[in-house]
C-alpha cells in the first residue's frame, strides 16, 4: 500500500499525548476527512498514545498518509518496548483494565477505526495500528 | 591550568580595569547595534562594571578552576542578572551569551601586552582566559533557558486557572464551562474549583458545559464521571451541556456509559432545564398588557 507521506512522534511525556492529538487532527483537515471522521481518529489516536505512554512506557507514533485505489487513508501506529500484553482478548474487553481507567480505551479506539491490528509480546513490546479511510 | 599564585590575571584585572570596561562595553555596543533601542548604553557600562568587579574579586581570590564554587557566587549572581533581564528584552540566547564572550578581546589584548614576551606564559594564561570564560557564557545560556521556562511554567499555571471559572447563572445554578484540553492537572483544578464553588453558593445544580473542549476520549470522559460523582455527594446535580454530534458518536463507539448523567447539546438547553427543575421560568413580556 503506498505511503506518500509519514510523520514520526516521540510519547514520552503527557504533553506528547496533546501533540500527537494535534497533529493527527491537522492531518486529518488536510486530507479533507469530516469531522466525525476527524473526531474519531483523534479520539483513537488519543487512547492509544495515553496507553503508550502509560502501559508501554513510553514509545512512538507514526502517522502514515495512505493512497490505495483513489482512496485516501489515515494510519497510525504506536509502537512500545514496554512489558507487552499477556492476553490480547482480555485487554480488547470492555471494561477490562490493568490500570485505573474505565477499560474502554483499546477496543473503543478499535470500534472508532476502520482497520485495527494488535501485536504484542510480553517484556518486548507492543505494537498496535489503527486505519481510518476518508468518507466510510 | 596555571598555577593560581602566578597568575598575571589578577593583577591585568586590577591595573587596566578602566581600559579593559571601555573596549569591553565599546565592543558590546558594536555587536548589538541592532539592539540598541532595547539596550542603554548606560545599562551596558554598569552591567559589565559590574561583572568585571566580581570577576576580579572572584580572580583574585585565588580559585581559577571550580567556578560553581562559593568564591564565585557573586560572578554567577551578577550573570543571572543579566541573563534575565536580556531574555525578558527578547535577546536570543547567542546575544545574550556574547555578553561574556566580548570581553575575551580586551582581555587577551592587555594579557599579551603585559606578557608578551613570555609566550608560554601568553598561552597558559589566554587558555585559563578562555576556559573560564566559555564556562561562564555556557552559563548564562543555562540561566537564560531557565528564565524561558519559568515563562513557560507561569503561563501554564494562568491558563490553568484562566480556563476554569465557575460561573453563576442563576440563584441556585452554577456553570462551569470547559475550555481546551482536560490532561490530568488541569482537571483537579476544575473539579476542585466547582466543588467550592458548590459549597460556597449552596447550588443545587451545576453545569458543566464542554463546548470548548476538543476531543472527548475515556480519560475525560472519566474525569467529567468523577466530577459529577462527587457533586452529587455534596447535594448537586450536574448536567453535561455542549455534546456536539461528532463527540456523541465518538462516546456512543467508546463505549462510555454516562447513564444517570443528564446530558444536553447545548447550555441553553441545560440551562432551562436547570430553571425548570428549580421551579422557574422565562416567559416572554410580549402580549402583556
Amino acid at each position: 500500500m503506498p505511503v506518500i507521506r509519514d510523520e514520526l512522534m516521540q510519547v514520552r511525556a503527557s504533553d506528547d499525548i496533546v501533540r500527537v492529538r494535534q497533529m493527527v487532527r491537522a492531518l486529518a483537515v488536510e486530507l479533507g476527512f469530516g469531522l466525525v471522521d476527524q473526531t474519531k481518529i483523534v479520539t483513537a489516536a488519543s487512547e492509544l498514545a495515553r496507553n503508550t505512554l502509560d502501559y508501554g512506557l513510553g514509545g512512538t507514533t507514526l502517522m502514515e498518509v495512505l493512497e490505495e485505489n483513489s482512496r485516501i487513508g489515515l494510519r497510525i501506529t504506536f509502537e512500545d518496548n514496554g512489558p507487552g500484553i499477556a492476553d490480547i482478548d482480555l485487554a480488547m474487553t470492555d471494561g477490562y483494565t490493568s490500570g485505573r481507567g474505565l477499560g474502554l480505551g483499546l477496543s473503543g479506539a478499535k470500534r472508532l477505526s476502520n482497520e485495527f491490528t494488535i501485536e504484542s509480546r510480553v517484556g518486548e513490546g507492543t505494537r498496535i495500528a489503527i486505519t481510518r479511510w476518508k468518507g466510510r | 591550568m596555571t598555577p593560581t599564585g602566578t597568575s598575571k590575571i589578577p593583577d591585568i584585572l586590577t591595573k587596566y580595569r578602566a581600559d579593559i570596561l571601555t573596549d569591553w562595553t565599546r565592543q558590546q555596543l558594536e555587536n548589538t547595534a541592532m539592539r540598541r533601542g532595547v539596550l542603554r548604553e548606560s545599562d551596558v557600562t554598569e552591567q559589565s562594571g559590574e561583572f568585571l568587579n566580581a570577576f576580579a574579586e572572584a580572580v583574585g581570590a585565588g580559585n581559577l578552576t571550580d567556578l560553581r564554587g562559593e568564591k564565585w557566587d557573586a560572578v554567577r549572581e551578577v550573570l543571572a542578572a543579566v541573563s534575565r533581564s536580556r531574555a525578558k528584552k527578547g535577546f536570543t540566547p547567542s546575544e545574550t551569551a556574547m555578553f561574556v564572550f566580548s570581553l575575551k578581546q580586551s582581555l587577551l589584548t592587555r594579557l599579551r601586552a603585559e606578557i608578551g614576551d613570555d609566550t608560554d606564559a601568553v598561552a597558559s594564561e589566554g587558555w585559563t582566559v578562555n576556559t573560564i570564560l566559555d564556562r561562564l557564557g555556557l552559563f548564562t545560556t543555562e540561566i537564560y533557558q531557565k528564565g524561558r521556562e519559568e515563562v513557560i511554567l507561569r503561563q501554564q499555571q494562568e491558563l490553568m486557572e484562566l480556563s476554569t471559572p465557575v460561573v453563576s447563572l442563576w440563584e441556585n445554578v452554577l456553570a462551569l464551562p470547559l475550555i481546551g484540553t482536560l490532561d490530568s492537572a488541569r482537571t483537579q483544578v476544575v473539579m476542585e474549583s466547582l466543588l467550592q464553588a458548590i459549597v460556597k453558593s449552596g447550588a443545587a445544580i451545576a453545569i458543566i458545559d464542554i463546548t470548548g473542549v476538543p476531543t472527548v476520549d475515556t480519560l475525560v470522559a472519566q474525569h467529567l464521571l468523577k466530577t459529577v460523582a462527587a457533586a452529587r455527594l455534596m447535594g448537586a446535580d450536574c448536567i453535561i451541556s455542549g455534546i456536539r454530534p461528532q463527540i456523541a458518536q465518538t462516546i456512543v463507539h467508546l463505549g462510555v456509559d454516562l447513564g444517570d448523567v443528564i446530558t444536553k447539546a447545548t447550555l441553553a438547553d441545560a440551562f432551562a432545564l436547570a430553571l425548570q427543575r428549580s421551579g422557574m421560568m422565562v416567559a416572554s413580556v410580549k402580549g402583556r398588557s
